[in-house]
């Protein structure tokens, strides 16, 4: 049996940003699905009691909560194929554009969860903070963590695959190759690497389910 | 690459600058870490955070916010980063961070304060009736968490760690606290204000802090 857990649900972005890690370092782990939306488990529960949510990492038996602090974990205890530079400030650079990834994700996905004109206001505010993305935190790298993917990398891993579904669905374009070529070309560059191809959820799952989530935040909003 | 930057106001030698302002928790927590470790650094104190400074702007163009250290020209911003940053290179000093993964985790995990003591805080003080009470009961069952946390003086141990830095200046809004929603944190919490009267009486601690005034 495994001594690398990761319980997760399919959709989330978030639970991704682990798996790739964990790929990328050659670990072997078992995958769990949650329910978290009708029917979390008491396992889940038990191992994330503060904010019941997932990924959650559990190693040897303990449970670690919170995808950038699993992050860390994982670069500390596995630290072949490293995700984040040697030298202390780079090293602060990186985690400084993860939490802005954090910080910003009621921007970046406001256009989702909105229509009409608020979705127009949503779509300007969060691109603004794409434009900030690309040109100081991309700039001219190959990928976020240099001539290779790092951690900050996984972090807008979301961008690279579930970007694209959610704006078909929402029916506006947020990125595209003129408005955001180093962007554009990061996505391509990104989704390249097999160890992040290959455990990509299944586009057409990803239209139903999207498409029920719009329609329980347009609801919400409404109500 | 060199990302060190040149400002009128930042002589070159000076090693470490960091800018604040004075009622926020989150500078404090540079300068409690500063200290801790003996790092040699200049304070500059923003005026007025409605009128930044050029520096300020030059040093944190995307947030335009304190807390900001800059270290040999090279700026850097968020407190946690920053902090975490101040044990990586100051290797002198006691560690914040344990060096077992899994007990780093945790630090980490309880030192990000925004996602759980934070906003629950800021809705303790400002909001009214119902909203208030549910504020007031959350802060409560957060505070009694990181109460069974700890078993040593700190919690990092014997000497303040990660989590006791990033948590302690807190410790000047708990009046504010209790004021407006009218309870006792020495009667509901003892242990966590008995944790929080050790930091304060750390050098480190106590020339970081100032009380909170609550407009």
């Amino acid at each position: 049996m495994s001594q690398v857990t990761v319980l997760g649900a399919w959709p989330s972005p978030y639970v991704y940003r682990v798996i790739w890690a964990l790929k990328l370092k050659g670990v072997d782990y078992e995958y769990v699905e949650e329910d978290v939306l009708h029917n979390k488990s008491d396992r889940l529960l038990k191992y994330n009691p503060v904010h019941k949510k997932v990924p959650v990492l559990v190693h040897a038996g303990k449970p670690i909560a919170e995808s950038a602090v699993i992050l860390e974990y994982i670069e500390e205890t596995w630290p072949q194929n490293p995700l984040l530079p040697k030298d202390p400030h780079q090293r602060a650079l990186a985690r400084f554009w993860i939490k802005f990834g954090e910080d910003k994700s009621a921007a970046l996905f406001g256009f989702f969860m909105t229509e009409g004109e608020q979705q127009e206001k949503a779509t300007k505010e969060g691109q603004e903070q794409l434009r900030i993305l690309e040109e100081q935190g991309l700039g001219e790298k190959m990928f976020f963590g240099g001539d290779e993917i790092g951690m900050a990398d996984l972090e807008f891993g979301w961008l690279a695959w579930w970007l694209d579904v959610m704006s078909e669905i929402a029916g506006v374009k947020v990125i595209d190759a003129e408005s955001f070529p180093r962007l554009h070309a990061w996505i391509q560059r990104f989704k390249d690497i097999s160890a992040i191809k290959e455990p990509l959820p299944d586009r057409s799952a990803m239209l139903t389910y999207f498409k029920g989530r719009r329609a329980t935040f347009l609801a919400l909003a409404k109500s | 690459m060199d990302l060190s930057m040149k400002h009128e106001y930042l002589p070159e030698d000076l090693q470490v600058v960091s800018l604040g302002f004075w009622p926020t928790p989150f500078v404090a927590r540079v300068k409690i870490a500063l200290a801790e470790k003996g790092v040699q650094s200049e304070y500059k104190e923003e005026e007025d955070l409605k009128n930044k400074s050029s520096l300020l702007l030059q040093m944190n163009p995307i947030h335009k916010k304190v807390p900001v250290l800059i270290h040999n020209g090279k700026p850097l911003s968020e407190s946690l980063i920053v902090v975490q940053y101040i044990d990586e290179v100051w290797q002198d000093g006691p560690p914040l961070l344990p060096s077992d993964p899994y007990l780093r985790s945790q630090a980490m995990f309880w030192a990000d304060l925004k996602r759980y003591i934070y906003p629950v805080g800021w809705k303790v003080w400002t909001t009214k009736a119902e909203e208030q009470d549910a504020a007031k009961k959350e802060f409560l069952e957060n505070t009694g968490l990181l109460e069974e946390l700890k078993d040593k003086p700190f919690f990092g141990g014997e000497n303040l760690g990660f989590v006791d830095v990033t948590l302690i200046p807190i410790y000047s809004w708990l009046p504010v606290y209790e004021k407006f929603a009218n309870f006792s944190l020495v009667v509901e919490r003892p242990k966590f204000i008995e944790w929080a009267k050790k930091c304060m009486e750390k050098e480190s601690v106590s020339k970081s802090s100032r009380p909170a005034k609550a407009q």
